[in-house]
């Protein structure tokens, strides 16, 4: 399968089974999208066509109304050929026949999300933890007791895999710092006993932020992520404190304090976007003005008004290929900025079985409440029915973790003729349950977008390499 | 060759052989949480 498109003037063509990409011009790409109807229409098979070069320049000049000499279209099929015969182009998906094997590899629990707070000090409007009860109405504070023994189940459950990754979640975890030091202090002292590596990250939406916290958290958190949605009125009309009070002016000065003190270190500023601000690119640029540089902004995902429909895509799309463009833009002018979902790294990514996995819910990723229960990912707590066990019994329920598990590109609706398969690995069980109760369904807004942004961060590259060949 | 530049070197196919480790990052414990972005994580393997 190639994915041939067009964006920024860049002529991409993705070969999905092997996530080869090539920067091609107009008349090639015309060629490719020749050949896509001829698998379509079942001329060629999907991969390895045999291309008859000269019979197909015949047939591509009469397809582009001669629009391109044949000679030039000989040329461009010798090239395409080249590749295809150098398992570069039009590639087999070798994975699919290997599938039950994959699924079947021994995996063990490597990260967990801990939530230390279901409780919160904002009451954002389109919170999935709502207010941080988690549809439980029952807002509570993990002990450090339940908290270490969800440390042991994860150390005991991680076999010889080195590196743990533990976030506090919440609700709002420093809402409960003390138990947040308390298990860190924990997790640092059984680290080389148990030749494990804690990997502590945080996500907070920082109301309670100060010097000692702030201290803390740059020393032990790998990774602290921050929540605020951009501009004021954007930010102000879904984070709101309980009292209904917007919570910008508190959160963007301890913010702007603890980036600045966090240096080099990783964090990311997290925003989520809705249909009330489709134009997020301006919240985006709120950030840069704010001094911030690590980004990321996220749709929301809810059947709510305020969530996205398919009315909203078009608008959505543009504003991706705008954001690329401020991306480019500001890395050319050293003044750069990341932003999660153009992260791509065609060189040094995942391999194809972390694609294939996916996120690893319930099988090397759970959740664990402030009661100690155990669920597949953060995402699901609150819905009972999805309780996998509990840290002090440990995993009870297998029978949801082996769903979970079998769970591919290759058993979702869609993906198989999906592009960016491989970079979403079909997408959050949880986006599917929500929408369509069945893990095995996709979220397909959520596709759409992800589609996008994955043509988004290719192009990126392409412009990229292309300004460092021009300087 | 003059009408297509390739940008990349490593295949998916190259990884299936030595891949899956596991010492790489969950997805879900960067900066996403309500979506599934596997293909910007780092490979850790180091063998």
């Amino acid at each position: 399968m190639v994915h041939a498109y067009s964006l920024e003037g860049f002529h991409i063509l993705l070969d999905v089974n092997s996530g080869l990409v090539h920067i091609a011009d107009e008349l090639t790409i015309k060629i490719i999208q020749l050949i896509n109807q001829d698998i379509e229409a079942g001329i060629f098979p999907a991969s390895c066509p045999e291309i008859d070069v000269k019979e197909y320049a015949s047939k591509a000049f009469a397809f582009l109304n001669s629009e391109y000499s044949l000679d030039d279209i000989t040329e461009a099929l010798i090239e395409i050929k080249e590749l295809i015969d150098a398992d570069a182009l039009f590639t087999p998906d070798i994975y699919e026949p290997n599938i039950d094997a994959i699924n079947a590899r021994q995996t063990v629990i490597k990260a967990m999300c801990l939530h230390i707070a279901h409780d919160c000090n904002l009451a954002c409007k389109y919170c999935f933890a709502e207010g941080g009860e988690y549809h439980s109405h029952d807002r509570s504070l993990m002990s450090f007791e339940t908290g270490k023994k969800a440390l042991d189940f994860l150390v005991d459950h991680s076999g010889n895999r080195k590196n743990l990754e533990v976030d506090f979640f919440g609700g709002e975890p420093l809402m409960n710092f003390d138990v947040v030091k308390q298990l860190v202090e924990y997790g640092r002292s059984i680290e080389k006993e148990k030749n494990k590596n804690f990997r502590f990250t945080l996500t907070t939406n920082a109301m309670l932020l100060n010097d000692e916290i702030t201290e803390f958290l740059n020393k032990e958190m790998s990774n602290v992520v921050l929540s605020i949605d951009g501009r004021k009125e954007v930010n102000d009309r879904m984070r709101v404190t309980r009292n209904g009070k917007g919570s910008y002016d508190v959160i963007v000065p301890k913010i702007q304090e603890f980036v600045k003190k966090r240096g080099d270190k990783d964090h990311y500023i997290r925003g989520t976007f809705t249909r009330h601000n489709l134009d997020f690119t301006n919240d985006i640029q709120e950030f840069l003005d704010l001094g911030f540089e690590n980004l990321s902004i996220e749709p929301v995902v809810t059947t709510a008004d305020y969530g996205i429909c398919y009315e909203d895509l078009p608008q959505i799309m543009g504003e991706y290929e705008k954001l690329a463009r401020l991306y480019i833009e500001r890395r050319k002018a050293g003044k750069p900025f990341t932003f999660f979902h153009f992260m791509i790294d065609l060189d040094q990514g995942p391999c194809v079985i972390k694609r294939l996995s996916g996120c690893g819910s319930g099988t090397e990723y759970v959740a664990v409440t402030p009661k100690g229960e155990i669920y597949p990912c953060h995402q699901f707590v609150g819905q009972e029915e999805f309780i996998i066990g509990n840290v002090d019994e440990g995993i009870t329920n297998t029978e949801i973790p082996a769903t979970f598990r079998k769970a591919s590109v290759y058993t979702k609706d869609h993906c198989d003729k999906c592009f960016a398969k491989f970079y979403c690995s079909g997408g959050c069980p949880a986006n599917s349950w929500n929408f369509s109760k069945d893990i095995n369904k996709v979220y397909d807004i959520g596709c759409k977008m992800q589609q996008k942004r994955v043509e988004c961060a290719i192009m990126i590259k392409a412009a990229l390499a292309e300004s460092e060949e021009d300087e | 060759m003059k009408h297509i530049k390739t940008l990349n070197k490593k295949t998916l196919q190259s990884t299936l052989k030595k891949g899956g480790c596991g010492e790489c990052q969950t997805s879900c414990q960067s900066a996403c949480k309500t979506s599934c972005t596997v293909g910007n994580q780092k490979c850790e393997n180091k063998k």
